[in-house]
């Protein structure tokens, strides 16, 4: 399939990866069939059991249209869930070649009790291939596990790494301890092992932390913010911890976390580890290596300097063989791939940028 | 670089805090019984945020005593500084009991007010409060506002509650009737946990992830409309760092132009709102020392000469020898960087700049 993909788009000249697609069931009930009895009656008499104290709507109430960009609801159901309109709004319309479906908090990543947890996760990554990749081959899953229970994430990463339709692993940032930590390594091994890489996605719930040093912020504004300081955290741990000397097979995307904060947190974290470097040893190099060797990062939202230029000059600085283009369909800060970058790429940046980086990474 | 010229004001100096003993004669006799009878005398005071034996904390070279030769010896003359500001570190801020909070900030900066500015002139302090409780906090600063070398407000970058919130709109009242800059200065309670998922097993991560602490409460009194709300009042980041507010107001701008609604009161520019009241102290620069390009290339990005105020983080390791400032700055941000933007800055020192600091400026002239 794979095969067949490369040789038909390769005449193109605009062909896009799209590294962040949000896909919504129809009805809540859309994953019954892939839940067993317990669990359906589970959901129906409990519910999710989160660290906020909403149980069934976001803390933070998105703005127009919960979010939405207000011409993606199809007749029945919320935007993202009819994949013909998936088809023709966005793949067709916007030439996607291929695209990464990020099915953001349906797998259980913040639910406290595991075992619900557990078959949450097995049931949407079921759910992916049943009613998204196989009836659409431009759609690739990627593998959602809760990574706060490491034994079954790594059970569930082993069950589908010989799926290629399943192209990386997602767990939480918003985790409840900082990813680096060694409770989390088992996955990242059974990533290494897969040779998948792991996809964060920022998230709307939390792991029971509040999203800021000095506790919750008041609007969405501050906590759409809070997910840029919540990746730049979540790379601090990963290097800190010596995850990448440990793992050094290991790739790690940063989805919808934006990047042209990279440069100025990596001359941070030099800086300060050459001062303090005694405290982690098990570093061998300075930080700003192996973020510039492990990390991958995608571009919406993009950032928006007043000069243009000014974001060409960051995209060099983080790499442009480390930047994948993404939208967020069908959210509301949608970056479309023929007005994102409102500066002049080259013809290799753009091939870099808008298919080459991703292909891969996630080996398309 | 070395300082081109005299005088300078060093918007971040850290004196060493004095051990709990040393302030029994500046508590009331409650808190006197209350501090020896249960061994708080013998209490370190010392903050998560800076361990005393870290290379962090202090140059090897500026270790010793910290006392007031030390101070003028390595952090005064060298630099050829006209002021500096004191930035108290003590623990007091930390404590869960806002009452002995109170009393041990008031304590301290009766103590600085004794032991360094009536004995160094070109001594000026900011005011040590014990933000947990706004009132206790506004209580101590019209205590301290009547001694005019008190010159700004000092709260940590890490507190209890995010400061655009309404809560703390009395602090920034009292602060802006008496001509005094709110500064917010790197370290914290560590009330809450550090990052947004939890608490980093190193230091240095904590170190680092104070960056991402005072970007959320640049947003917050952002957002919450607290620039506008106390137009007069500066707003200092100390030990900040500054090369991730390109980022930062990037982003805001583009997020803001998307959600407007939810803060109508934000009417224009996220960035220009934060150019207009938002300052931050030079060092550390998180910037790579082998490229100066970069750095340029960053203050470019930020957009104004304006923002940053000279500090040398005294005796914070940030740099060695009297090289404090970074390669490659023009004469012109050089000039407003050492003196017009603190002067800009703090109405305090910029009053006594036209009287009694008009020498000073005369004679630094000379290259």
């Amino acid at each position: 399939m794979n095969v067949q993909l490369r040789e038909t788009k390769a005449a193109q000249t605009l062909a896009v990866i799209d590294c962040d697609i949000h896909p919504a069931f129809r009805k809540p009930t859309d994953l019954h069939p892939y839940l067993p009895a317990r669990w359906r009656e589970h959901m129906a008499t409990f519910g999710p059991h989160l660290r906020h104290g909403l149980a069934a709507q976001l803390p933070f109430p998105r703005m127009v249209a919960g979010g939405m960009r207000v011409d993606s609801f199809p007749d029945e159901g919320p935007p993202g869930s009819d994949l013909d309109l998936v088809r023709t709004q966005h793949l067709d319309a916007n030439g996607i070649e291929c695209g990464l479906l990020i099915s953001l908090s349906k797998g259980g990543l913040e639910e406290r009790n595991l075992d619900f947890a557990a078959a949450l996760a097995t049931a949407v990554n079921d759910w992916q291939i049943e009613a998204w990749v196989k009836p659409e081959p431009r759609l690739r899953a990627g593998i959602v596990v809760p990574q706060e229970d490491a034994a079954f994430a790594v059970a569930e990463i082993e069950r589908r790494a010989s799926d290629n339709r399943f192209v990386q692993i997602l767990i939480s940032p918003r985790s409840s301890d900082p990813l680096g930590h060694r409770r989390y390594w088992p996955i990242y091994a059974a990533a290494q092992a897969a040779n998948l890489p792991i996809g964060l996605h920022v998230q709307g719930f939390s792991g029971g932390h509040a999203s800021t040093a000095s506790g919750w912020p008041t609007y969405y504004m501050e906590e759409h913010y809070a997910q840029s300081t919540g990746m730049q955290a979540t790379v601090a741990s990963l290097v800190f911890e010596g995850v990448f000397e440990r793992f050094p097979g290991l790739k790690v995307a940063l989805i919808e976390g934006g990047f042209a904060w990279a440069p100025a947190l990596c001359w941070r974290m030099d800086k300060h580890w050459q001062r303090m470097r005694e405290e982690t040893p098990h570093l061998q190099r300075a930080p700003s290596e192996y973020v510039r060797e492990h990390i991958w990062f995608t571009t919406q939202p993009i950032e928006e300097p007043d000069d243009p230029e000014h974001l060409a000059e960051i995209m060099g600085w983080v790499g442009w063989d480390r930047l994948m283009f993404s939208t967020d369909y069908p959210h509301w800060d949608f970056d479309h791939p023929a007005q994102t970058f409102k500066f002049k790429l080259g013809d290799a940046q753009k091939a870099m940028l808008f298919r080459d980086n991703a292909k891969a990474l996630y080996r398309l | 670089m070395k300082v081109p010229f005299t005088g300078a004001i060093d918007c971040d100096l850290h004196p060493a805090p004095p051990g709990v003993l040393a302030l029994l004669p500046y508590l009331d006799d409650y808190w006197r019984e209350q501090i020896v009878s249960r061994h708080i005398d013998r209490m370190p005071f010392q903050l998560t945020s800076y361990p005393p034996n870290s290379p962090l904390s202090a140059r090897p070279d500026w270790r010793g005593d910290n006392g007031l030769d030390q101070l003028r010896r390595q952090a005064l003359d060298p630099f050829g500084t006209r002021l500096v500001i004191c930035n108290m570190l003590h623990g007091a801020f930390a404590l869960h009991n806002e009452d002995m909070a109170a009393a041990l900030c008031a304590a301290v900066n009766a103590w600085v007010a004794q032991e360094l500015l009536d004995r160094e002139p070109r001594l000026r302090a900011s005011i040590l409060v014990a933000a947990k409780n706004p009132a206790l906090a506004v209580a101590e600063i019209e205590r301290c506002a009547a001694d005019r070398r008190f010159v700004q407000v000092l709260l940590p970058v890490a507190g209890e509650m995010l400061l655009g919130r309404r809560i703390w709109w009395p602090i920034y009242a009292a602060a802006e009737k008496h001509g005094l800059a709110i500064g917010i200065h790197a370290g914290g309670t560590l009330h809450h946990a550090p990052t947004g998922s939890g608490w980093p097993s190193y230091h240095v991560e904590d170190y680092v992830a104070a960056s991402g602490a005072f970007e959320s409460q640049l947003l917050s009194l952002l957002t919450e409309g607290v620039f506008q709300q106390f137009p007069a009042l500066k707003f200092v980041l100390i030990e900040s760092g500054f090369t991730w507010l390109p980022t930062l107001m990037w982003r805001t701008t583009k997020t803001w132009r998307g959600v407007r609604p939810e803060i109508p009161w934000i009417d224009r520019s996220p960035a220009e709102i934060i150019r207009d009241h938002v300052r931050c102290t030079l060092q550390p620069v998180d910037a790579p020392s082998n490229d100066a390009g970069k750095l340029a290339r960053t203050l470019d990005h930020i957009g104004s000469d304006r923002m940053l105020l000279f500090s040398t983080d005294y005796p914070h390791w940030h740099f060695d020898g009297e090289d404090v400032l970074p390669e490659g700055l023009s004469d012109e941000t050089l000039r407003r960087l050492l003196i017009d933007n603190p002067l800009d800055t703090y109405p305090r020192v910029r009053e006594e700049g036209t009287s009694a600091g008009t020498r000073a400026r005369n004679e630094e002239t000379v290259p």
